[in-house]
């Protein structure tokens, strides 16, 4: 059977791709993992699975993103510059292309302080836009870092992540740049609340060209709650949720704040979906992938393509 | 310099448990600069232990002494004459200090009162600050003289993570974010470009990679 990358095809086709993401379990039962993955079949064109986030020991993501291609969806590895050297994340990248995921994304990975293993060390022997050049080299070039050849290079559709949030702003469009530059076909960013801010970035973006050279999804986060919103705005670094829609969410009674948590997260996508440069989105709905599918079909995105492997 | 901390004194006594005449041996340079192990320090520690030996009616003979440095040898060897009297030396130097001492002496025990902590700088009266990794290939110049490795918790080459808010580092808000320093330092000096280009991955190989370093330099031997 041959692998394909499902949001590397819907891309290439200039469609509006669609990505969500699931959390591996704290513990090995593979159902854990199946289950948020069936909730997110016909939804979405891909699937992250996160790579120990926040710090917490989890089945790996390898193991989770084979399991979901073993049950037909399209994988996204997420993989972090953390907790592995560069001759580990190299490898892992022959291992990924081996059992045919097809799209990774390169991260640095949440500080490991804020885990269940404080003590741990902090790799970090390559950052992240260096592990997307060194991808990008394994693949393209079919070398490895110090230039020895590779056999069969990887097959991969390679990703970054961008948060227009952090600062300092000026900053956050070199960084994409170098990216991009760097080798990333696919960039997913931080959950967009603050379109003000994010229009900023886009349009520097899109004024340095980086939008025709990579594919930009915006990500979207769906709120459970007017609690939710304030613990995001407070206690997340990087993201930036704006008081107006916090009243928003306080304005509706409890029992209704999930479907106004919605309702903003279809919203949003509505806009993104006019935006120039955006060509995707990330469905990032945290231990609710529930609400994906009612979110993709609300907001226009189903059915999904169907892949060309099927 | 090299910082360092005293170890708690409970378990500086568990180390010194079977021993009944002991060197507190001080170092005047990089520890007594950070408070640590200087003959100030050196004196109170000694004091101290002398203290709860008698507290707890231990026959203990302890007795203090201050190198200028314990880490070169033309110092250490200074000790030559009064080493013989005593079982055990507390060393309140770094740990480039207890292993010199402990390789000139080697039928002695030489044990360690710190716990030596990172090259910094002082940068106020009681405050000190990490800012080198001893990495083997300085690369200030292209970072504004502040260091991605030693002061990036993620050790980033390429610019802030994502969450850098406020010149703030995510995993504390009393940790400065190094990259927002860089990029504040550069945007002065006009030389924003130096953060264009991508930079490869490091070479740990002259930190790590190679086992222990060592420097030979021959136009310095004789």
């Amino acid at each position: 059977m041959k692998y394909v990358s499902r949001l590397k095809s819907v891309l290439e086709k200039g469609g509006f791709a669609v990505t969500s993401e699931c959390g591996p379990p704290k513990g090995a039962d593979p159902q854990a993992i199946l289950k948020k993955a069936e909730l997110l079949r016909g939804k979405v064109d891909s699937v992250n699975v996160t790579d120990n986030q926040t710090g917490v020991v989890r089945l790996s993501s390898m193991a989770a993103g084979v399991l979901i291609r073993q049950a037909g969806l399209d994988p996204v590895l997420q993989m972090v510059v953390r907790d592995r050297n560069r001759i580990a994340l190299q490898s892992d990248i022959l291992g990924a292309s081996a059992i045919g995921i097809r799209n990774v994304l390169c991260l640095s990975g949440d500080h490991q302080s804020f885990g269940n293993q404080p003590d741990a060390v902090g790799v970090f022997d390559l950052d992240s836009i260096q592990f997307v050049q060194v991808v990008k080299n394994m693949r393209d070039e079919r070398v490895v870092i110090g230039g020895d050849t590779l056999g069969q290079p990887p097959d991969m559709f390679i990703g970054a992540a961008a948060n227009p949030f952090a600062d300092p702003l000026d900053f956050r469009v070199v960084r994409l740049a170098k990216k991009i530059n760097a080798g990333a076909d696919f960039i997913q960013t931080q959950c967009i609340f603050n379109f003000e801010r994010f229009d900023k970035w886009l349009s520097a973006a899109r004024d340095r060209g980086l939008t025709e050279k990579a594919c930009i999804l915006g990500g979207v986060t769906p709120l459970k709650s007017a609690g939710m919103a304030r613990y995001m705005k407070t206690k997340v670094s990087g993201i930036d949720v704006p008081d107006e829609l916090i009243r928003r969410m306080e304005c509706v009674s409890k029992d209704r704040q999930r479907e106004e948590g919605i309702r903003i997260c279809v919203e949003t996508i509505e806009r993104l979906k006019q935006t120039p440069g955006i060509r995707g989105v990330h469905i990032m709905a945290i231990e609710w992938e529930e609400a994906v599918g009612e979110i993709a079909q609300r907001a226009g995105l189903l059915p999904r393509p169907v892949p060309d492997d099927q | 310099m090299i910082t360092a901390q005293q170890k708690p004194i409970n378990e500086i006594r568990g180390m010194l448990g079977p021993y009944k005449r002991i060197l507190v041996l001080g170092c005047a340079s990089c520890v007594a600069e950070c408070a640590a192990g200087g003959q100030k320090e050196t004196a109170m520690l000694a004091s101290t232990l002398r203290m709860m030996a008698k507290m707890n009616n231990e026959d203990v003979t302890i007795h203090e002494h201050t190198l200028d440095r314990q880490c070169v040898r033309d110092f250490v060897v200074r000790l030559d004459e009064i080493i013989s009297s005593y079982d055990a030396v507390l060393s309140l130097g770094c740990g480039a200090g207890v292993q010199a001492v402990a390789e000139m002496f080697s039928e002695i025990p030489i044990i360690p009162a710190l716990n030596t902590e990172f090259i910094g700088e002082t940068r106020a009266q009681g405050l000190w600050m990490e800012n080198c990794l001893g990495c083997g290939d300085c690369m200030l110049y292209y970072f504004g003289g502040v260091c991605p490795l030693a002061r990036c918790s993620k050790q980033l080459f390429n610019g802030p993570c994502g969450g850098s808010v406020g010149g703030r580092c995510e995993i504390n808000q009393d940790v400065d974010c190094a990259w927002q320093q860089i990029i504040d330092r550069l945007t002065r000096f006009g030389a924003m470009d130096r953060l264009e280009m991508i930079y490869p991955p490091k070479n740990w190989s002259r930190k790590q990679g190679g086992g222990p370093r060592k420097i030979i330099r021959e136009d310095q031997q004789r």
